[in-house]
Order: C-alpha cells, then sequence, then structure tokens
C-alpha cells in the first residue's frame, strides 16, 4: 500500500525508505516516523482495541500519552507488549501486531462485549462476581484473567541487556522543548554541569510540531541550532530518547533511556535501554503540556484525536490523519490545527467552536456555538453529528476529527513528592503547587505558561534561579521572538447531549456514564472515582481523562474543580520495563553465590551442593556405585564416627574481638559469662535479643588476654556483627574494644572422630595431645611447618574433633592435605546432611530450633542465662510467660516402631487425642535418620517435655497424612555423658 | 535519599541499613530496671509525623551507626551525627 496521506514537509527523512508490517501487511515509512505516522500515512487508522468493549482504536495523541494504540512490538523473544505505537520508532523490519482481539483487528469475537455495555458498567466485577464465593477462584477470575489484558507476553528468556548507570549534576531539565532548550543554554553558557533529558529521539518538544517561528528561525530549527550548541558544551550531556519518570528524595531522579529501542536489535556490547539514577543539585521540570478532548457520544472512534496531535502529525510527520477533517475546539489552539492543515492543503471542511465570540476563521466553515454531538464509522470515523447554535442538526462526513479540550500542564514529575498540583481557572487546568521540594521548580508550559514566548522566558529565568543558588553569576540574555497568545478558553468537559457513552478514558474504557454511576452510587471522592471506575489506571495513567472525570465530578457534585480536589501522580511517568527495573540483575547477577575454600576439591569429587545463604556448600560427596543420597550420607556419619570425618565449616560467622574491654563487652551481649575464660580456652555462647529470645549462639575463644574470636551460626553472620556494632556504638561508646568479621579471612574445617588427634597430629608442628590441648581448648599454632593456624578443639558432632582455621588463601592446599593426611584411617569428608545426622544424635539446636520465637529455656539452656550480670536480654528473660514450666521444652523423638519415618513438623498428640489445635503439644522441629541407632529420630519442642521423657505420643502429619507413635526422649541420643568428646 | 555522613560526607541511603528510633540508646541497665521499664524501652517506639531522630548503620561502608534527625512527612535530613557522640552526649560511657 503507498503513503496515501503523506503530505508536504515535516522532519522525515524522504530519500530513504523503510519497511515494516502491521498484522502482517507490509508498509513503507521514512526515517523519523514513528509506527503511528507511518501507519496513518499509509491510511491505516484502526491500530488497536479496547480493554473492556474492544472498541476499534486508533491513535488519540501522537506521543507518550498515548492510550489506544498500543501494540505489540517485534517477534519471538523480543516480542513486547502494549508498546505505544506513537513513540515507536521505525526501523526496517519492524514487525508490529495489534493485540486484544480475536481473530483478527477488524472482526473482533469480543466486541460482543460492547453490546453488552449495560452489564460492564463501574464497578461491574465487584458487584456481578460477588457471589457464590466458591466460584471466583475456580470459575469468574479464570474467566476474567482470559478475557482481559491487552498484550501478550512471548514467554520466552528476554536476549538483550539492560544496565544501570549514575549521573552527577547541578541542574537535571527534564524537557527539551523551548524552555527547557532555553534553561540549557542559560545554565550551560554559565558553566554549570547540566542533564537536558527528552523523551523524545528528536530534541525540540512542540517546537518539532508547530509552524511558529523562533527569533527569523523556523521553531524546529531554533530548536536544531539551540541542540547544536549545547552539543558543544562540554558542561552539558544532552540525553535524547530519555524519559525522565520519576523525582525522589534529596534531588534524586530516575530516568530511563531507550539506547537501542530504535534498532532492530542492540548494537554488540550495548544495553536495549539504561535505567539511570541522577543525582542533581537543582532540576527544572519543563515536560511541557498535554492535549486533553472534550468527550461527546462515540467519541472513541479511529479518526477522531486530539487537535495538537492532528497537527503534529501534518507538521512534524507530513501525515494527514484524513482527507476530510473537522476540528472540534473550546479554545484558540484548536482553531490553529485548523489554519496549519488548511495552509498543507488539507480539506478542513469545518471547524465546530463551542465558543459563540471571536473572530472567524478566513477561508474555513466556522461554525460558533456548535458542538459536536455524535459520530458515525465502524472501524473508523466516516460521520460527525454537530448540533449548531440554532439547535439544528447536521451530519458532516469526514475521516479525520482534532478535538481540543484545552492543554494539561504536566505535574507529574512534580507531584511524587506529594505536593498537590493547584487549579488555575484562566487555563482551566492543574499547574504544579507548593509543598514540593525547594530544588525541583518547573518552566513553561508544565508551569503552566502556555506560550512560545513565555516558555522560553521562563526557562531562562529559572535557570537563573538555579545558578544564584549555585552561587554562578549569569545575566538574561536577550530572548528571541516568538508567539505570545493567550490560551482564550471557554471550559468545556463533555457534551451535554444524547444517552449514549461518552468516554474520558478510553483504554480502561470508561465513560461519562461510569462517573455518573458512581456518584449515584456514592463513590464521589476523587480516590473512590478513581478506583471504582478505574479512571486513569490504564497504563496511561489517564494523562488525557483525568481532569475531564474530576470536572464531571465537579458538576454532579455542585462543587468546584479545585473543591473536588485531584489525584496525584506516582512514578513512573510512562511504564517502565520490569528488565530495566532489574537491570544486570538477573540469575547469578542477582543473586551470586560465595564458594566456599574446598569448593574446587569438592567439585573434583562430585559433591552435590546446597545453597545456605548465599553460599554453596557440599550437601554430600557421592562414591562410585552409590545412588541414593541415604546411601552417602550414611557411609559419612558411621565413617566419622568409626575414624575420621573432615567437613568445610568455613561459612560460619566469624568475628574478632579486641580491646582491654574485650571479656566485659562479651558478657553483655552474650547471656552466659565470658570474661572468666581462660586464655587458651573457648565456650558455648548463648546470645538473646534485648526480648528475650535466643538470637545465635556459637563458641567463642580467647586467644590472649584482650583478644577474643567469636563465632556465629552461618545465617547471623550479617546480623550478629552489626548487632556488636551497635551495641559497641550505641550502648557503651567507651568500651575499649574493636571488631573486624574474619569470616572470608580464615578457611576453617572441622576434623571430628576417633582418630580425629592422630590425623592432625600429622599436620600441627605443635603437640595436640588431651595434656597439651584439652577439650575446649584454643591456640595459635602453625601447620606444616610453619603456616600461621588456629586450632579450636570443640565438638558440633559429639566426636572427639577440632576446628582447624588457616588463612583462605590456603584453603585449598589444606583440604588436600588433611585427606591426604586421613588416608591411612580411612577418613571421609562430609557435608552438612551429614553435619545435621550428627547434631541431631547429639542433640545440638540448629536453625529450626533457632527460629527467633525461642527462649533459652525452650532449648534446654536456661541455666546459661547468667542474672548476676546485665546482659542483653537477660531482664526480659525473666518475664513470667517466658518461664511456664508448661512451655516448650526441646526433647528427642523416636519412632516406638523402627520401621517408621518422622516428618518435621510433624505435631505432638497424646496418645487417643483428637487432632485438634486445643490438644496440640508442639511440634518436631528437625528429622534424620541415624545409621547410629537404625532409626529416625528427630529433635521437637514439646509443651512440658521435660516432664515428659519416657512417655509415648503420637507424631502426627495432616500434608502427609501420618500418624506414628513415637516415644518422647533426650535430646542427647549419642553418647549423652561427652566421653568421645573428652578422649 | 542522601545522608550527609559526618565522616564520609553524602552518601546514597542504600549504603545504610535502618533500625529505627534513636531512643534505644537509652537503654536501661537491666539488673535495676523494673520490668515497666524495660518493657517501655523494648516495645515502645514513638511514631511521629514530622521530625524523628533515628539509627542508621553505614553497612555498606564504614560500619558507623549514626543518627540521623529526619522529617517523616518530608524526609527532609537536618542533622546527623555519629551514635557513639550522641551516646556519650546521653551519659553513655561503659
Amino acid at each position: 500500500m503507498s503513503q496515501v496521506n503523506r503530505i508536504s514537509g515535516g522532519q522525515i527523512d524522504r530519500t530513504q525508505s523503510i519497511r515494516f508490517t502491521f498484522d502482517g501487511q507490509p508498509y513503507a515509512g521514512h526515517p523519523g516516523d514513528t509506527l503511528a505516522s507511518a501507519l496513518l500515512a499509509n491510511g491505516v487508522q484502526l491500530m488497536g482495541r479496547s480493554f473492556k468493549y474492544h472498541r476499534p482504536r486508533g491513535p488519540l495523541s501522537a506521543g507518550s500519552e498515548e492510550p489506544n494504540a498500543l501494540v505489540e512490538l517485534r517477534s519471538g523473544a523480543r516480542q513486547e507488549p502494549n508498546t505505544r505505537a506513537t513513540v515507536a520508532e521505525l526501523f526496517d523490519g519492524l514487525t508490529a501486531n495489534s493485540q486484544n482481539r480475536w481473530p483478527s483487528l477488524r472482526f473482533d469475537a469480543l466486541a460482543i462485549n460492547d453490546r453488552l455495555n449495560t452489564f460492564f458498567t463501574a464497578g461491574f466485577y465487584y458487584k456481578t462476581f460477588m457471589w457464590p464465593a466458591a466460584f471466583w477462584e475456580k470459575v469468574y477470575e479464570p474467566i476474567i484473567r482470559r478475557a482481559a489484558g491487552l498484550g501478550s507476553m512471548s514467554r520466552l528468556e528476554d536476549p538483550d541487556e539492560y544496565d544501570k548507570g549514575f549521573l552527577h549534576c547541578d541542574l537535571l531539565i527534564i524537557g527539551a522543548g523551548p524552555a527547557g532548550l532555553m534553561a540549557a543554554l542559560t545554565a550551560g553558557r554559565a558553566g554549570a554541569r547540566v542533564i537536558l533529558a527528552d523523551e523524545d529521539f528528536r530534541m525540540g518538544g512542540r517546537l518539532n510540531a508547530e509552524t511558529y517561528a523562533v527569533g527569523d528561525q523556523a521553531g524546529a530549527d531554533w530548536a536544531a541550532a539551540a541542540v547544536a550548541e549545547l552539543a558543544s558544551l562540554p558542561n552539558v550531556r544532552l540525553m535524547n530518547r530519555t524519559t525522565v519518570v520519576g523525582a525522589f528524595d534529596h534531588g534524586i531522579y530516575s530516568a530511563v533511556e531507550r539506547v537501542s529501542d530504535h534498532l532492530p536489535t542492540p548494537l554488540p556490547g550495548k544495553p536495549r535501554q539504561t535505567l539511570w539514577r541522577i543525582y542533581s543539585a537543582h532540576a527544572i521540570s519543563a515536560g511541557g503540556a498535554t492535549e486533553r478532548p472534550v468527550a461527546f457520544e462515540n467519541n472513541d472512534r479511529p479518526g477522531i484525536m486530539l487537535a495538537g496531535s492532528l497537527r503534529a502529525f501534518a507538521n512534524r510527520w507530513g501525515v494527514a490523519a484524513g482527507d476530510r477533517v473537522a476540528v472540534f475546539t473550546n479554545n484558540d489552539d484548536g482553531l490553529r490545527s485548523a489554519k496549519d492543515l488548511q495552509a498543507k492543503g488539507v480539506d478542513v471542511v469545518a471547524v465546530i467552536d463551542c465558543r459563540e465570540g471571536g473572530d472567524l476563521l478566513p477561508g474555513i466553515r466556522h461554525l460558533r456555538g456548535a458542538e459536536v454531538i455524535d459520530s458515525g464509522g465502524r472501524l473508523g470515523l466516516k460521520s460527525i453529528s454537530v448540533r449548531q447554535s440554532s439547535g439544528k442538526t447536521e451530519v458532516i462526513r469526514v475521516n479525520a476529527l482534532g478535538v481540543s479540550g484545552g492543554w494539561n500542564p504536566n505535574v507529574n514529575i512534580t507531584s511524587h513528592h506529594r505536593s498537590r498540583p493547584e487549579w488555575r481557572a484562566d487555563i482551566a487546568a492543574f499547574v504544579p503547587g507548593a509543598g514540593g521540594p525547594d530544588n525541583l521548580i518547573s518552566a513553561g508550559a508544565a508551569a503552566g505558561i502556555l506560550s512560545t514566548h513565555g516558555a522560553l522566558a521562563t526557562g531562562q529565568a529559572q535557570a537563573l534561579v538555579v545558578l544564584e543558588r549555585l552561587g554562578r553569576s549569569a545575566k538574561p540574555a536577550a530572548l528571541p521572538k516568538a508567539e505570545d497568545a493567550p490560551i482564550a478558553i471557554s471550559p468545556l468537559w463533555y457534551v451535554h447531549h444524547g444517552k449514549g457513552r461518552a468516554w474520558i478514558d478510553p483504554q480502561n474504557d470508561v465513560t461519562i456514564k461510569d462517573v455518573k454511576l458512581a456518584h449515584q452510587e456514592n463513590f464521589s471522592s476523587v480516590e473512590h472515582l478513581k478506583r471504582y471506575t478505574t479512571l486513569g489506571m490504564a497504563t496511561d495513567q489517564g494523562k488525557t481523562g483525568n481532569v475531564i472525570g474530576l470536572a464531571v465530578m465537579a458538576e454532579l457534585t455542585g462543587r468546584s474543580i479545585p473543591e473536588t480536589g485531584t489525584t496525584i501522580y506516582r512514578p513512573p511517568y510512562t511504564p517502565v520495563a520490569m528488565g530495566t527495573l532489574a537491570g544486570r540483575s538477573r540469575g547469578k547477577e542477582f543473586k551470586p553465590f560465595r564458594l566456599t575454600p574446598s569448593h574446587k576439591w569438592a567439585t573434583e569429587q562430585g559433591a552435590v551442593f546446597v545453597e545456605v545463604g548465599n553460599w554453596l556448600r557440599a550437601q554430600w560427596l557421592p562414591r562410585e556405585g552409590e545412588t541414593h543420597w541415604r546411601q552417602s550420607v550414611d557411609r559419612e556419619v558411621l565413617a566419622t564416627r568409626k575414624s575420621v570425618g573432615i567437613c568445610d565449616v568455613t561459612t560460619l560467622g566469624k568475628i574478632d574481638i579486641q580491646g582491654t574491654d574485650a571479656g566485659a563487652f562479651l558478657d553483655r551481649v552474650y547471656a552466659n559469662t565470658f570474661s572468666t575464660l581462660a586464655v587458651g580456652k573457648c565456650r558455648y555462647g548463648l546470645m538473646l535479643r534485648e526480648d528475650g529470645m535466643v538470637f545465635d549462639d556459637g563458641t567463642t575463644a580467647r586467644m590472649g588476654e584482650h583478644e577474643f574470636v567469636m563465632t556465629t551460626t552461618t545465617a547471623n553472620a550479617v546480623t550478629v556483627f552489626r548487632h556488636l556494632e551497635y551495641c559497641r556504638q550505641c550502648l557503651w561508646p567507651d568500651m575499649d574494644v574493636q571488631l573486624i568479621s574474619t569470616t572470608e579471612a580464615w578457611a576453617q574445617y572441622s576434623v571430628a572422630g576417633p582418630n580425629a588427634r592422630r590425623l592432625l597430629q600429622k599436620i600441627v608442628d605443635q603437640d595436640i595431645s588431651d595434656v597439651a590441648f584439652p577439650y575446649m581448648g584454643a591456640g595459635n599454632v602453625t601447620v606444616c611447618g610453619g603456616l600461621r593456624a588456629r586450632l579450636f578443639r570443640i565438638s558440633f558432632s559429639g566426636e572427639l574433633a577440632y576446628e582447624i582455621a588457616v588463612p583462605t588463601r590456603y584453603g585449598d592446599a589444606m583440604i588436600r592435605k588433611l585427606v591426604e593426611a586421613g588416608a591411612e584411617y580411612d577418613a571421609v569428608v562430609y557435608g552438612t546432611e551429614t553435619l545435621g545426622v550428627m547434631r541431631i544424635e547429639k542433640g545440638h539446636v540448629a536453625g529450626n530450633e533457632l527460629n527467633g520465637q525461642s527462649t533459652a529455656l525452650n532449648m534446654g539452656l536456661g541455666k546459661m542465662v547468667s542474672k548476676k550480670k546485665d546482659s542483653i536480654g537477660m531482664a526480659m528473660a525473666q518475664r513470667e510467660g517466658m518461664n511456664n514450666p508448661a512451655g516448650y521444652r526441646l526433647v528427642g523423638v523416636k519412632p516406638v516402631d523402627a520401621a517408621n519415618a518422622l516428618t518435621a513438623g510433624s505435631h505432638f498428640l497424646e496418645i487417643g487425642a483428637a487432632p485438634i489445635v486445643e490438644n496440640d503439644g508442639g511440634w518436631l522441629t528437625s528429622m534424620v535418620y541415624s545409621p547410629h541407632l537404625g532409626s529416625h529420630i528427630a529433635l521437637g519442642y514439646l509443651r512440658g517435655g521435660d516432664q515428659k521423657i519416657g512417655r509415648r505420643m503420637r507424631a502426627v502429619n495432616f500434608l502427609n497424612k501420618t500418624d506414628i507413635e513415637v516415644e518422647i526422649v533426650s535430646p542427647h541420643f549419642f553418647d549423652p555423658e561427652g566421653e568421645r568428646l573428652r578422649g | 535519599m542522601i545522608i550527609n555522613h559526618p565522616i564520609l560526607g553524602p552518601r546514597d541511603a542504600q549504603e545504610f541499613v535502618y533500625l529505627g528510633d534513636a531512643n534505644l540508646i537509652n537503654r536501661p541497665d537491666g539488673l535495676t530496671a523494673s520490668p515497666q521499664e524495660m518493657h517501655d524501652y523494648v516495645y515502645l517506639r514513638t511514631n511521629p509525623a514530622g521530625e524523628h531522630r533515628e539509627l542508621w548503620y553505614h553497612e555498606q561502608g564504614d560500619r558507623s551507626w549514626l543518627v540521623v534527625t529526619r522529617n517523616t512527612v518530608t524526609h527532609e535530613i537536618t542533622k546527623v551525627e555519629l551514635a557513639r557522640d550522641v551516646a556519650r552526649q546521653m551519659g553513655r560511657s561503659k
């Protein structure tokens, strides 16, 4: 198809042709075109279907405020739904498809919804699908979800990269129209660091769409010259294709740069989009204004668009939206559209002006005191019905209509700080209100100054305000001469005629009737209006429709518009892709793994890994022939208990604590006492939160008089360190105590089992006999003939055990050395599963028991809380409710029939008791199969558990429907006297 | 937000961890405090719409605990102090 509606002029490169397809049909356009301008040039007005009624739709606007012309752009993994055709830059090979229609755009089966519109009024969902309640999830929601929604996702991995960046400047200028360019010139020439951002690919704003002169040049040429000068200034950064989407605290703005959206695929190494975080001392909002329509019956047909957009398509893109055009306006700016189109040779058949007075347009049929009351045409506009001032109705054949109801300053960004826009009656629009941050000011149309001269003047003036605040001197320069026409508007929000539907939010299909219904049902506050009708809740955030809805509500309630109020805008200004917000934080880059020092070795052994926080730890290390994880784990447990096993325990948090008050400090942060600990010894410590619950546990060693090494659980390494810093700085600021996290500094291995000492003695240079290095001993040693190391004789497994730490860079060498030295003892390396089996056999608490809701008493460690000294949580741990004798106590659990498996999470019930909440006795926290005992065993919290040792109960699990008779036993299943670990 | 760290200058709030009311510095002695006093300290916070002194921790930085005076309505920050200095001014020592 040829470009039948292409007319002369415009900022497109006619020497080059660009091929693209829409719904499979090939078309041609030119560089500089948007998808919308190119489709209109090819005579295509129908571009989409509305959300609810599936009404045929074409573009309402020529910019980012577009509610109607939403398409799916590109195909395959790059398919992007809900793209506004009015801002999609044309490139060769672009493919676009219409959405929200089936089987085709021209014939859409769900257009039946339009016939059923009396059912689909405001609050439809709330009213219709209320009952039966059981139907909601299974019946109503799936149907609604299938019918609703606009575009569809590709459901494929996005092949493109997205980036994030940080920028700093003195002045961020949002919008590069006449106000923004003048502000940038003023501040840039004065030497300030300026960022000028504009969402368009071509800077100049409205100047590109107008025939106005600026100085002795066409507006667009003046803009191009200004951009060229700015580009030559090293202190100015020009960012086109960049939308400032949000204003945040303290001069932080977010901006989305569409780096590659205008290309078929991003250039190598380039992201598709970049999310910029801009730190700016000052900002000027110069984002211009958005035109709004006047609502009348059937005002949503393709071909009916904003008058200023009709003009923009003609002036900037050389496109007439139709060959018989009319304009419906309540202000002088609408007349300009008629004049510009006429000057381009387009047949302007009528101007329908609701105002009675004023000058007649020469050479055009100018109907004053008239209104458009209806339109005709199924898939595109064919005619309009006009009610003349005499009351006579006339049908006029047109295929394009420009509508102007006035211009709304873009207050969006300035209201992100909750500053409420203020009503200005003279321009019948909201302007930025007070209450925003001082360093965000507005200029030009965004401030309600709607003439070109006004834009240039305020752009310069506001830049001078900023320069003065920055302490830079600058004088006002002579401004180029530009039009300074008054607004001359007579507010008209909707045409009072007929009973049909008149759209105010075309994307969400909100009509005047819906607003009236909301009012009738008493949803008359603006916030209720919005939510009840969904006005302004579509992807365009109601940029064209919100003020009309507000005005209608004001009329219905007999209040003024400012009395009725306004909803404020929230970020983002225009929709932002999820991929852009994620940036490079995808997959591994979102959650990188922390690898233990033995990781390489464990990988070589074919270890199975488990994620522990960000850590990857070996879970078990299968040997040849082992097909089930239990075979590996049982082997590891038995081999360790029989001879010796090695485990990487580097992930435990390590904190070096030094200073003359280090001992006293530990007494305050641990519930038990550490100041009395002898040098060269370690002790198990219990740390409480201030509310008396257990926070963390671990062993802490005294390496010197004023030097301790604390270990924390893997999960709490960061939070314990933060807490200790808090205690040190905020609670006891004069204590001489210094902290440093050494978790990453030391590779630490547990060596456990009857042969642990024999194995380690081959590596440690000093004597580690029981006499020289007794149970709970700790100290600095050397290994392998001189390498510094730390040795702790501590046991989590219940065996004779040590933990040996070497500087991390020797971690890989150390695991290899340990394995080599252990070969003669058939040493095994075990993973976290075996660690878990042995700690449960020994009755040690871990993450499942340290659940943030447990007290020391619950864990059977109540006596550890010293009342002789003040410590964090000591006072609150004394509360009566936390010392209930019938409260939870840690117990061991065995199935009466050893063949029965237990499930963690099962609940304790007395035998014969009904499985109801009132009879709940507690729950199983941790469960393992103990190869040593040949049975499943578990730990659990049982009410009054210490009084119930030996009792038979049931472990009931409703999820896997098990009900198993169990015996309550001591949690110390293995070597309860601790003879092995002292061996 | 930007927090003007007394030692390091203006830093992005993303580098910090928020704790809450700076009154947490006023910890009673656990051996002598009444249960009511301890309860109030642990559980009661004022939640003002306006100026609020609160504790922030420069976790991705120098590990300073700071007392930030911030307006909870406007997010304006009027004062940033080292928590250690504030604690000393409040008479805390060892």
